[in-house]
């Protein structure tokens, strides 16, 4: 520490002409957390996977192995030979490409609902706290009105009305994530715009969408993404719920919730790969996520600075 | 002196808050916080007036209103002879040209994630988008100089300054457009003593070489008399005296002033022998229920039957020396 306290000094001593922005430091601090940096890492590499994995894979993961079909407990376990990396399904289809094709679809759910979610709770989160008074309570009212209605129920009867479609879970998950996310940022508005540089600008003459854009929303990114960064991972569980009810996606798509689901139940027959490989992925992902989300609060938190 | 011409003319300002909100079922009684109740002055070119007064008397609420960060209940504000509360938003922002603001906390009232440069040139483009990227920079850089900050600062961030940099940023970003009244909300109370006065200082410079105007609040008052021409004293939403800065210091007519200025403590002169009667018990009353009469009445040494019942008016004493009192004077200072 007192290394990089003397070096910052001879910095500045020698008066180079170029600061440090609150980015680079929370980087700098990000860096510095090792957990987060494995984590990152691990994920990365999931992510890798996910992308090149079919590249890699000796079967296509809609192939069922006909040699292994008539005893898959004794001869369908992981095996580099007959390339079932992870074994094959109680179908005789190989897992891994069933994992890596698993993964593409809750990453996918993740990243886009979270997406979804982050983009609109940020837009209305922020519009109700700027603008204030009676928008803002009608606005957050409304949220209030949503968030007490038990969604997984009402996500579940959509999914058995208009029957099971990946389109429909993603609208249906990013829908609800919303709220909490435009809450968190509505109360972030509120006290930024109070902030005596939103009065400068103000006296200044800066218009009202400009300080939106150019001193509002630089300073709720670090809150943003650290909140994005833990909704991917509660966006994968509430899909992987979905599909382990038999009601997320549909075959011959799959994703971590469904394998989970038909690995518990071929348990008992010993096919014990079945559940751990999928279970495996689907566990440090979200540890990873946890982990980073974590180390990006730790690096981003305005109360540390 | 008298030559001058005025440049800003605050005509009976009101700023009342309305507090108690119409309920979802039916309505509440509405009732105001008279935050600034009825106060007029006059700003010459080149002039300072500083304006003094415990917190919560309304400095802040005043000079928010000349400038319409909050909205006036009613008075005329003057800029040039024309009313600033009468013009329509686009207007307005044309006139915020001429009117700067420097803030009490210097950190906070710049943007943490945009460099020095940005912030300073962030008037110039806002009022003047068209102008080169080189101009601006060299507007940008001069001004630097001028208020005393490095030229390699220009890339550096706010939280890497001290108070006194700050505030020398905020001063940077309120001349850039070359304005003609700056109002300066308490800019030193945040700051070291020793910092303080470089600050003072360099205000007094700056407006020496710009012509400027200033508004300068405070509720130090050694440092008003150091920078003000003319000092104005408010209680509770009113103003209690208004006179030359020289004038007000040896010559208090209103209790309150002479409470202020006793309150100071002085190394030089022994305290005064009846301090302790020039001296106010009590606290502020509240703006939501000022007393009747006189607002100071509750709190006066020297109070009698017709404060209670009885506001005195603003009156001028001598050449340039108002005061609301009706007992202005009463004991030898």
């Amino acid at each position: 520490m007192s290394d990089t306290t003397v070096a910052e000094l001879s910095h500045e001593i020698e008066g180079s002409g170029q600061g440090r922005s609150l980015w680079q430091d929370a980087r700098r601090r990000f860096l510095q957390n090792r957990a987060a940096v494995v984590s990152l890492i691990v994920m990365i590499i999931i992510a890798l996977i996910a992308i090149f994995g079919p590249l890699f894979a000796a079967w296509n993961n809609e192939e069922v192995d006909w040699n292994v079909l008539g005893d898959i407990a004794s001869m369908g376990g992981p095996s580099i030979e007959n390339g079932h990396y992870f074994g094959v399904d109680e179908l005789g289809r190989d897992l891994y490409a069933r994992v890596v094709q698993g993964t593409q679809v809750s990453l996918m759910v993740g990243v886009i609902g979270s997406l979804i979610a982050v983009t609109f709770g940020t837009l209305y989160g922020a519009t109700a706290g700027y603008v204030g008074g009676r928008t803002d309570n009608i606005m957050m009212r409304l949220v209030d009105i949503l968030m007490s209605i038990p969604y997984m129920f009402v996500l579940i009867l959509l999914l058995v009305v208009f029957g099971r479609s990946m389109w429909l879970l993603f609208v249906g998950i990013g829908l609800i994530s919303w709220l909490e996310m435009s809450r968190i940022v509505r109360g972030q508005t509120l006290a930024l715009k109070s902030k005596e540089y939103v009065e400068a600008a103000l006296a200044t003459g800066v218009k009202h969408r400009v300080i939106v854009t150019r001193h509002i929303i630089p300073n709720l990114m670090g809150i943003i993404v650290i909140y994005a960064t833990l909704l991917v991972p509660q966006m994968i569980l509430t899909e992987s719920f979905i599909s382990f009810l038999g009601l997320g996606v549909q075959e011959p798509n799959t994703s971590w919730g469904a394998l989970i689901s038909e690995g518990a139940s071929t348990l008992q027959y010993g096919t014990y790969w079945q559940l751990v490989f999928p279970l495996a992925f689907f566990i440090v992902t979200l540890f990873c996520f946890f982990f980073i989300g974590d180390g990006l609060r730790d690096a981003l938190d305005p109360k540390d600075r | 002196m008298t030559t001058q011409e005025t440049v800003l003319s605050v005509n009976d300002v009101k700023v009342y808050f309305k507090i108690g909100s119409t309920g979802l079922l039916g309505r509440r009684e509405q009732r105001y916080v008279k935050a600034v109740d009825g106060i007029s002055f006059d700003i010459k070119r080149g002039e300072t007036l500083g304006i003094v007064g415990e917190s919560g008397c309304g400095k802040s609420t005043l000079a928010r209103a000349v400038i319409r960060m909050v909205p006036a209940h009613a008075g005329r504000v003057l800029w040039m002879g024309e009313d600033l509360l009468e013009l329509d938003s686009e207007a307005m922002r044309d006139k915020r040209k001429d009117l700067q603001m420097i803030f009490q906390d210097p950190l906070a009232s710049l943007n943490p994630r945009m460099t020095l440069g940005q912030i300073i040139a962030e008037p110039l483009k806002t009022h003047f988008p068209q102008m080169p990227k080189s101009e601006m920079r060299e507007k940008v850089a001069a001004m630097m100089k001028r208020v005393g900050l490095l030229p390699n600062m220009i890339n550096r961030y706010p939280h890497e300054f001290s108070g006194g940099q700050c505030q020398r940023i905020g001063i940077a970003r309120a001349l850039i457009l070359e304005p003609k009244l700056i109002i300066c909300d308490e800019p030193v109370s945040a700051l070291d003593v020793s910092i303080q006065a470089q600050v003072i200082n360099l205000l007094m410079d700056l407006q020496k070489e710009m012509n400027l105007s200033l508004m300068f609040i405070a509720h130090d008052l050694s440092v008003v008399k150091h920078i003000s021409t003319r000092v104005m004293v408010l209680y509770l939403g009113n103003v209690v005296e208004n006179a030359d800065s020289d004038d007000i210091y040896a010559n208090p007519t209103h209790p309150y002033t002479r409470a202020l200025i006793a309150a100071v403590p002085d190394l030089d002169k022994p305290a005064p022998a009846d301090r302790a009667s020039l001296m106010v018990d009590g606290e502020l009353p509240s703006p939501l229920a000022p007393p009747s009469g006189c607002p100071f009445r509750t709190r006066c040494p020297l109070v009698q039957d017709i404060c209670v019942s009885e506001k005195p008016p603003l009156t001028e004493t001598a050449r340039g020396h108002s005061v609301a009192c009706h007992f202005p004077t009463a004991s030898p200072h």
